[in-house]
């Protein structure tokens, strides 16, 4: 369960210095504000959630059933809207705002983008397959190889081929907070985060133990 | 200026002195041995400088007893106290790669006014 998650956009990598002098890899994320648009009850809805908007929209981009879901509150209308399944949802209201600075230094979150579109990829791209022999008149590079065995007469599925690679939902977890911008509204996040650049992205507490 | 520079902005050091390839500088790192904190002094010559902004780094070479020594240090490092430049070389190039193929006299640089 989450108990703290913010949306935002990931604006690229860099590296800072840490006290010690090291440079680390980090990704910029330009993170909320976001807006407590609705909150679920299990007597409502039958399960306990926030439903949160980030960033500001025109009125004319939306739809007026979109439109509504602000407009009942009398709120900002946002572009992105999404659920988050807290435990506990007492200390939200509708109209609060979430900040970056729920995150501190040193936490440790789970981020969930789309990452890039490869198109359609190779075995070797796609599944780390090896390839043959480039020379020697070997005439086979980078083509898979068996596709099973004959006796079944068909290609079972889930078996690993050439197809389309990326685009995917993808959460990298356990990456480390290195710095929080209240007034930028920005997370350093040590390490890389799926998705090109202007992708939105999920960030909360991490599932890993800290172990 | 948008957001990501800005962040690469606050960590690029403004008292570094102008000092390019060919020249021979002095520089003073911060080593921490234990629990102290002393200043170690790296000279030689510059045979390149690599990356832009925040990413910058530079590559010092010195002969040392004999065996060629290299060490490249990143221009914003904190662990750099400070950069002094020694001598200001004329050279012809902006990597000075081939030195690592030279010797003694074929190893000199002109001096630059």
């Amino acid at each position: 369960m989450i108990s703290k998650a913010i949306l935002g956009r990931k604006l690229g990598m860099t590296q800072v210095f840490s006290d010690t002098g090291e440079a680390l890899p980090v990704t910029v994320v330009e993170a909320g504000p976001c807006l407590v648009v609705q909150k679920k009850t299990v007597d409502n809805d039958g399960y306990i959630a926030i439903k949160v908007g980030y960033e500001d929209i025109k009125e004319k981009k939306l739809t007026k059933p979109e439109q509504g879901q602000f407009k009942k509150n009398q709120l900002k209308l946002k572009r992105y809207l999404r659920e988050f399944r807290m435990q506990d949802v007492a200390n939200y209201n509708v109209g609060d705002e979430i900040k970056v600075d729920i995150f501190e230094p040193g936490e440790m979150v789970d981020i969930t983008g789309i990452s890039k579109g490869k198109g359609f990829a190779g075995g070797i791209k796609r599944w780390n397959f090896r390839r043959g022999p480039m020379a020697h008149g070997s005439h086979y590079h980078r083509r898979s190889g068996s596709g099973g065995a004959t006796g079944p007469a068909k290609v079972f599925k889930g078996t690993k081929r050439p197809g389309h690679l990326g685009a995917e939902k993808v959460t990298v977890q356990n990456l480390e907070v290195v710095k929080v911008d209240p007034d930028r509204n920005l997370l350093l996040i040590k390490g890389s985060v799926p998705g090109p650049k202007k992708a939105l992205l999920f960030i909360k507490n991490t599932v890993k133990s800290g172990k | 200026m948008d957001l990501l520079t800005s962040v690469e902005q606050e960590q690029i050091k403004k008292d570094i002195p102008d000092f390019r390839a060919g020249d021979t500088i002095s520089v003073y790192t911060k080593v921490v041995e234990g629990s102290r904190e002393r200043i170690q002094v790296f000279e030689g010559t510059v045979i390149a400088r690599k990356g832009g902004g925040l990413k910058e780094t530079f590559t010092v070479r010195k002969i040392s007893y004999g065996v060629g020594v290299e060490r490249v240090f990143p221009l914003n490092s904190p662990r750099i106290d400070r950069i002094e430049v020694v001598k200001k070389g004329k050279v012809r190039r902006a990597k000075l790669y081939y030195m690592r193929k030279l010797r003694g006299k074929a190893a000199r640089i002109k001096e630059r006014d």
